[in-house]
């Protein structure tokens, strides 16, 4: 079914959103904050641009945008996929703990802040473009990739990534020759192994995308793992 | 010995003639303090590593055991006191960051032991609670200004989402991590007898408390441990932690030896990963950006969950608690900066924050001047020790109190201090199994219903004494509360007279 946002606020557009079990587009989407907050078993398409917010506490289902979205997408998701066929604003992913967030564009600041990870729950974020500062701060699991496929001077990310990462791991497509990272994560060249995880990662995003798998694999990566996961142990005496 | 040497501060007095050498001490401290040498057949201590939690005292058979402060001890100084050198001793030879727990205990004025409470006499007479009925039930969020009616003249009855508590008391966030098992089930199973609300703390809430879900509030903070839709769903209200009482201005961090088992599960992050919970929420820099997660957790649960927003007493704290009251949070909960913790950095703990009493009366009189103080309820803590601070914060103004320390030491807590170590042999503030089995939730809920029994009965007798027969009746209502040996400025802050006047 579709559902016409012209005119809706959230609240409203939320309940409708709620009483759907089918497939169903959103058009006309111009802003509307918390689209399908703590919602499960959705599969929600979105024309135009959701605002914040979108997907926070997603428990299951699916939500694609054709169009860009803005901050706090995925926040605190627990489950499915949010496919945003542009780019996201700040805070993407935050303490995300499952489901997979792709981004065919760039992200903003903050992409995957303490997201984490239990068993066999692995949150997993692509990003196409490019990651703004701040990637990854405080990772304590889960996966990011970020591939900046239109790789032109700019560096793949921004300033300070990994700030004080303490788990999960990081691909970035790049020499990183030109990124500083700081003193607590290991940055090495991906190996053989790496990439085959990788392709795990990255098979269904470029079927979404259309992308060519092998093509981007080809490339160079640069994997970011934590080298403790005590980052704080040495840092206090008993008093 | 080294320069670093500090004296112990406790002496272990074992009387000789009495004890039987039963060595029920050496099983009970975690801390290592006691042990039995074989060769001479006698009890030793080993009292550098005692932290004087009556462990051993109190479950000595024949009562052989006294801990005393160690009368060795360096040349007294008022500036340089004994604390201030041995800090600088652990700091010189360690260069970390001093470490310590529970509220602060510094000679900080306690604004409580300076309020006393009035009683009728001859007008107005009091009332006896063993005989008239006492209200001392009361609902927090936010309430209409005014009465609406429909057309046909009938009130539109249609509230906000509240709590009703059946006393102005809750249990307030102690995480599962920073207690056990036991005490996490002690304070749900008590809450729920009583008709009152305990609060999971950051750190997700086990699947064996579900059951008390209505009994629960369950908390988001920046590190949003164990966070997700069925856990939201499953409280009655949720709170948003901006800040801690005890270290307003920093995040927490739960060491990896302590993220075992459940913890690990319920936290949902490997085990003996550090737990970290960053200073600020990274998506909350405004009053827009706060009202955006008050919203985003409104819409995950379907508005029928009155949202809390946490957040220390710290200067300016009338405006903070006015921009929290505008964000659409239902209850405001301000922790003072005596509150308890399981681990601060001693630095924040001792020095930064202000009391509760102050940040109440400021809070309170600024959200009416702004006429938005219906707009939302008002929860204290930190720290309140006896039902005389719950009175005399009412009528400061607040709709409700938390208590976490006084909860605490009615399980068996003694104060000792050393929570950061994970070895409380009170099986509170551990996750060593061996440990934790010591508390038995069913007695530590029954001492906590008998505590919150007595509090309320308290509670009914100086509301009767002061010839009022609702907590409604003394919220706000300073009248009844005079200052003794305060200055004008203290007094106007808490909106009070003075004794006499």
């Amino acid at each position: 079914m579709t559902i016409d946002a012209k005119k809706l606020n959230y609240r409203t557009l939320n309940e409708k959103l709620r009483c759907v079990d089918e497939e169903c587009t959103i058009t006309s989407c111009m802003g509307q904050r918390f689209i399908a907050s703590g919602m499960s078993n959705k599969s929600i398409t979105i024309e135009g641009i959701p605002g914040n917010a979108l997907g926070s506490y997603f428990n299951g289902g699916t939500i694609t945008v054709h169009g860009n979205a803005q901050d706090a997408v995925g926040d605190t998701m627990n489950d499915g996929t949010i496919i945003i066929h542009g780019n996201i604003g700040d805070a993407a992913g935050y303490a995300m703990r499952g489901g997979k967030i792709y981004v065919k564009g760039n992200a903003g600041y903050r992409a995957g802040i303490h997201m984490k990870a239990y068993k066999e729950k692995v949150p997993l974020m692509i990003i196409g473009g490019r990651a703004g500062s701040f990637l990854g701060e405080y990772q304590s699991g889960g996966v990011i990739v970020v591939l900046d496929l239109k790789r032109k001077e700019k560096k793949c990310v921004g300033f300070f990534p990994c700030t004080g990462m303490h788990g999960g791991k990081m691909f970035l497509r790049s020499r990183c020759e030109d990124v500083v990272f700081p003193s607590q994560v290991v940055k090495r060249n991906a190996t053989d192994e790496d990439k085959m995880e990788l392709r795990g990662y990255l098979k269904e995003y470029c079927d979404l995308f259309a992308l060519d798998l092998d093509e981007i694999l080809s490339s160079e990566f640069t994997v970011v793992t934590p080298d403790s996961k005590n980052p704080y142990r040495q840092m206090y005496v008993a008093n | 010995m080294s320069i670093d040497f500090i004296s112990p501060e406790y002496d272990v007095i074992r009387n000789e003639d009495r004890c039987t050498k039963c060595r029920i001490c050496v099983q009970q401290c975690a801390n290592g303090v006691h042990f039995f040498d074989e060769k001479r057949n006698v009890l030793i201590s080993d009292e550098t590593k005692c932290v004087n939690c009556q462990r051993c005292v109190s479950f000595c058979p024949v009562r052989a055991l006294k801990i005393v402060k160690n009368p060795n001890g360096l040349k007294a100084n008022f500036n340089w006191c004994s604390d201030s050198i041995n800090e600088i001793f652990k700091q010189a030879s360690s260069g970390g960051v001093l470490l310590s727990s529970m509220g602060n205990p510094k000679k900080f004025p306690v604004y409580f032991d300076r309020i006393l409470i009035n009683a009728s006499q001859v007008t107005n007479p009091p009332i006896d609670p063993l005989r008239e009925p006492m209200e001392t039930k009361v609902f927090l969020g936010k309430k209409p200004s005014e009465i609406e009616r429909d057309r046909d003249g009938k009130i539109k009855c249609k509230l906000e989402p509240q709590i009703e508590l059946s006393m102005p008391v809750m249990f307030s966030a102690m995480s599962f991590g920073s207690i056990s098992y036991n005490a996490h089930a002690a304070l749900a199973k008590a809450a729920s007898e009583l008709g009152i609300l305990y609060n999971t703390g950051e750190g997700g809430l086990h699947e064996d408390f579900y059951v008390y879900g209505k009994n629960t509030i369950v908390q988001v903070a920046s590190g949003r441990f164990g966070v997700h839709e069925d856990y939201l769903e499953a409280g009655a209200a949720i709170e948003i932690k901006m800040g801690q009482g005890a270290k307003p201005g920093i995040g927490g961090h739960l060491p990896g030896m302590k993220v075992v088992g459940e913890i690990s599960r319920t936290r949902m992050i490997p085990e003996g990963s550090d737990a970290i919970s960053p200073a600020p929420h990274h998506d909350i820099y405004s009053i827009e950006d706060l009202r955006q997660l008050v919203f985003s957790l409104k819409e995950a649960t379907g508005y029928k969950k009155p949202i809390i927003v946490k957040v220390a007493a710290v200067h300016n704290i009338a405006a903070i608690a006015s921009g929290i009251a505008r964000s659409g949070a239902d209850i405001i909960a301000i922790d003072g900066f005596r509150g308890g913790t399981g681990a601060a950095p001693t630095r924040i703990r001792d020095n930064v924050g202000i009391p509760v009493e102050l940040a109440l009366a400021s809070v309170d009189q600024h959200l009416r001047d702004e006429g938005i103080r219906n707009n939302i309820s008002l929860v204290v803590g930190g720290s309140i020790r006896s039902s005389a601070d719950v009175v005399k914060a009412i009528a400061l103004g607040a709709d409700a109190v938390y208590i976490a320390t006084a909860a605490l030491i009615a399980m068996g807590c003694h104060l000792c201090r050393s929570c950061q170590s994970g070895r409380c042999n009170w099986g509170i503030a551990t996750q060593r199994p061996e440990l934790v089995a010591r508390l038995d939730p069913e007695v530590a809920k029954t001492r906590l219903v008998n505590l919150m029994t007595a509090w309320r009965h308290e509670i009914k007798e100086m509301m009767g004494g002061m010839g009022i027969n609702s907590i409604e009746a003394l919220k706000g209502n300073r009248l009844m509360l005079r200052g003794i040996g305060l200055s004008e400025k203290e007094l106007e802050i808490l909106g009070i007279s003075h004794a006499g006047e």
